[in-house]
């Protein structure tokens, strides 16, 4: 075995057994495998144990797959490289936090898109599109959008705030509330109304403390911290 | 298989994937009031779609003055003649409701000074003139298929449409006459497995760029929907027609986007010379993608290549300027720091020429419903649709152009809700045969249970080095002949497939043995394909055929893959369709292809 070696320490759980959850180890060899934790993961399952579980799909950062806990961290398996997280040749990867396990590596987030759905994310408009033509929207209130739609949809933030921890059967989490503010901030959307009427429940928006976890942790560099705060100033701007 | 407790749904048709083809279709129906059900292996938004960038070719003329009909020609010509005509009139007429549709349900579209969709210049487009480069691309900055797929996934959430997340098809279940009527699947959280039974099966399933090495398509791109028609005795139809990208990262394979080179980015090799002034004088780096990959293939086979290996060029982005990068290509900008760790606004970017795309596909006509083709004519293979990238309308023939993917999704994947709406009742109610699903348990049990010697890696592994050297961007005789007896070899190992997950929750290991299965018989059809095809057209470049023939060879391929383990791969063709569907569009004769 090489020297530049890093031994992946794998959370494994397998529901068909009666065996407790428990943690694997597995060499990986850095000068005969990709850059990035998935990378890794990958070899780990061709070569080493083909029963390791987990999702992946783009490998390059835009579909939200491979979301894990990595050295402590939530973030993306593909975009992670394994060189700059590995700590003294050791690197513990676990599935998302607080989430249901189905296996292995593998979060339950059904819950999660349940929550998505119930912000309604599509458009509400009550006024039609010129016939045959795109609504007008000027670059600065397109502007607006930017650091939403970017969104991939991988739970790293709504898993890493310890008010979703507690409380996620109620509280909606920053990254469905940064989907939420997305249309409220749209110009072509006329529902911001409904939408904060929806929003305004000390359980959906305001389990939110602050805490910026979400923010840290996005992969994409997504502010959500920022989008829930403004949607706080909304409501109480309306009651001026 | 009385193992297996199987699962019964019964809906009016069933889409098979949730790519932007699949949710287009699944909205389509479902918001004409029809029952329909969306099967898919990953959550919709995990979708290959989510991965285009640059953009939806549509004649808007938001920017300068356009027409439908020089999208139309420039289709064409792009197709290398391969493409049928008919179809490609349907699909860049309907270009402009079908981006105005998206707009309307809520895409956040870049924006021009006026406040309309952004378009952008991309390969191998131009006005009336043939000459003056056109601005079609509509685009979301460059996350454009992200920003696509996620207003398809909300409109259908809109729709109230059903989705079976994490349920992996297996196989299509037919009637006594040869109807499709369902489909089995294989759902991953639970383990259990459902029979779909429906008027009407649509697959929406993507391309297989994972037969390849070296590509910048997802894990998730494993031809099933192509194997599955296969196995029921579709033809497969120009399968030798693979995209190579001209501007794969090197060596990481991700893609950098067309649009880099629309926003004003440029090629070097390793003198530092743009040497797509040489190969294409006109359209320089904005040529088509079959014409750049083979400039740069060429220059780095003469020894031109940059690097210490001399194996790949040089994308430049720095001279756009640090604003127009940050307004116009964040997407990339990103990707190339993450997975080349250069900063766009200072260095070049290392690129190579990566698969990209599969022209090929079931064969279908511009509604997407599925043609066999038997003694010479075309016959509809009732209850069975294809759409997206598993099909072959075809509208991109020998070669896609950039931006024209995206397009084709939307365009057909609404074309087949609107035909299901008007042929649903002639369709037959789906009888129940359980030989049918029978079938399809025993292959999915002996896959599940494989105990052999060999890895599901080592076999892929095999197949993957086979495709890349043999049935690459400049092919010959003696590569495509050697290729198509080592795909054999290797379809041959499949029996001595062993895998190391016997259950049944998320057994990614057995996902993984069945999309391998999936894969080799699509790779035999492409290698095998190829071989025969004596000319170079489009993306398929044979050295010791450098011509177009189209005396010989202006026809579409078709091989039907009969017996995947012994090699048995049967082909045959069927005509181009070079009359369009009315007099609105003059057919394109065949000329010589310079850009």
């Amino acid at each position: 075995m090489s020297t530049n070696k890093v031994v992946f320490e794998i959370y494994r759980y397998d529901p068909e057994s009666d065996q407790p959850p428990s943690y694997d180890e597995f060499d990986v060899d850095l000068d005969n495998c990709g850059p990035m934790v998935l990378d890794g993961l990958l070899k780990i399952k061709d070569e080493q144990d083909g029963t390791l579980t987990l999702r992946r799909s783009c490998r390059e950062g835009v579909c939200g797959s491979c979301a894990m806990n990595i050295g402590g961290t939530n973030t993306l398996a593909c975009t992670q490289d394994i060189k700059s997280v590995a700590r003294n040749g050791r690197l513990k990867i676990t599935p998302l936090p607080h989430q249901e396990v189905v296996k292995d590596l593998v979060p339950d987030l059904t819950h999660f898109y349940a929550q998505y759905e119930s912000i309604q994310p599509w458009m509400k408009s009550d006024t039609p599109p010129a016939e045959g033509r795109e609504r007008l929207q000027s670059k600065e209130d397109r502007e607006a959008l930017d650091g939403h739609y970017e969104c991939i949809l991988c739970a790293c933030c709504s898993t890493s705030c310890p008010s979703y921890w507690w409380n996620s059967d109620r509280f909606l989490g920053p990254a469905i509330l940064l989907a939420a503010h997305r249309w409220i901030v749209d110009s072509r959307d006329e529902g911001e109304g409904d939408r904060l009427d929806q929003l305004e429940d000390p359980f959906r928006l305001y389990r939110c403390h602050t805490i910026m976890n979400c923010t840290s942790a996005c992969p994409k560099g997504l502010n959500p911290a920022k989008a829930i705060a403004d949607i706080k100033k909304r409501l109480v701007m309306r009651q001026l | 298989m009385d193992k297996y407790k199987i699962v019964d749904h019964r809906f009016d048709a069933i889409v098979v994937g949730a790519g932007g083809a699949g949710l287009r279709a699944t909205f389509g129906m479902a918001s004409a009031g029809m029952s329909v059900g969306c099967i898919t292996k990953v959550f919709p938004t995990r979708s290959h779609t989510v991965a285009a960038q640059g953009g939806i070719n549509a004649a808007l003329g938001n920017v300068v003055e356009d027409d439908w009909r020089s999208h139309f020609f420039d289709t064409v010509k792009g197709s290398d003649w391969l493409g049928d005509q008919d179809a490609i009139q349907y699909m860049t007429q309907q270009a402009i409701p079908a981006v105005i549709e998206l707009e309307n349900a809520g895409l956040p579209f870049s924006r021009t000074e006026e406040g309309k969709i952004y378009q952008r210049p991309f390969g191998g487009q131009y006005l009336a003139d043939h000459k003056t480069i056109a601005h079609r691309t509509c685009a979301a900055a460059d996350r454009t298929g992200h920003a696509m797929l996620h207003t398809l996934y909300q409109e259908c959430l809109r729709h109230k449409a059903n989705f079976f997340v994490e349920y992996v098809a297996l196989d299509l279940l037919q009637g006594a006459d040869g109807e499709v009527n369902g489909v089995m699947a294989y759902c991953l959280e639970d383990g259990s497995i459902h029979r779909f039974s429906a008027k009407a099966v649509v697959l929406a399933t993507g391309g297989y760029g994972r037969a390849y090495q070296s590509t910048t398509n997802a894990h998730i791109c494993t031809g099933d929907g192509q194997a599955m028609a296969a196995r029921i005795g579709v033809p497969l139809q120009d399968m030798e027609m693979v995209q190579f990208h001209p501007t794969g990262i090197y060596p990481a394979g991700c893609l950098i986007t067309e649009g880099a080179r629309g926003e004003g980015g440029y090629l070097t090799n390793g003198d530092g010379e743009r040497f797509m002034e040489r190969y294409a004088p006109t359209a320089k780096d904005l040529a088509s993608r079959d014409v750049v990959s083979r400039a740069e293939t060429l220059e780095i086979l003469e020894g031109r290549g940059c690097g210490p290996n001399k194996d790949h060029c040089m994308l430049h982005l720095e001279h756009l300027g640090a604003d127009v990068l940050a307004e116009k290509l964040p997407g990339i900008s990103e990707t190339a720091m993450i997975f080349a760790g250069v900063d766009v606004t200072r260095e070049p970017i290392p690129v190579l020429p990566t698969v990209h795309y599969n022209m090929g596909g079931i064969p279908t006509n511009f509604h997407g419903e599925v043609i066999n083709h038997q003694n010479g004519e075309d016959k509809v293979v009732p209850g069975l649709f294809a759409i997206g990238e598993c099909a072959c309308v075809s509208v991109h023939g020998a070669n896609r152009l950039g931006a024209n993917s995206l397009l084709d999704i939307i365009v057909f994947g609404r074309a087949a809700a609107l035909r299901l709406e008007q042929t649903l009742p002639d369709l037959k109610e789906p009888k129940l045969d359980p030989q049918a699903s029978a079938s399809a348990m025993e292959r999915f049990d002996r896959v599940r249970t494989a105990k052999g010697n060999r890895k599901v890696a080592e076999i892929r592994a095999g197949m993957q080095s086979t495709m890349q050297n043999r049935c690459a961007v400049f092919r010959t005789a003696e590569t495509l002949e050697a290729g198509v007896r080592e795909m054999r070899e290797v379809a041959a190992l499949m029996p001595d497939l062993g895998i190391s997950d016997h259950g049944m929750i998320f057994n990614t290991d057995l996902v993984e043995a069945l999309e391998l299965d999936n894969l080799l018989g699509v790779a035999l059809a492409t290698m095998d394909s190829a071989n025969a095809r004596e000319e170079s057209r489009g993306a398929h470049a044979r050295d010791d055929f450098p011509e177009r023939d189209d005396d010989k060879w202006m026809k579409h391929s078709l091989a039907w893959v009969d017996n995947q383990v012994e090699g048995e791969v049967r082909l045959d063709y069927r005509p181009v369709k070079s009359a369009p569907l009315n007099d609105e569009v003059e057919s394109v004769p065949p000329m010589k292809r310079v850009y």
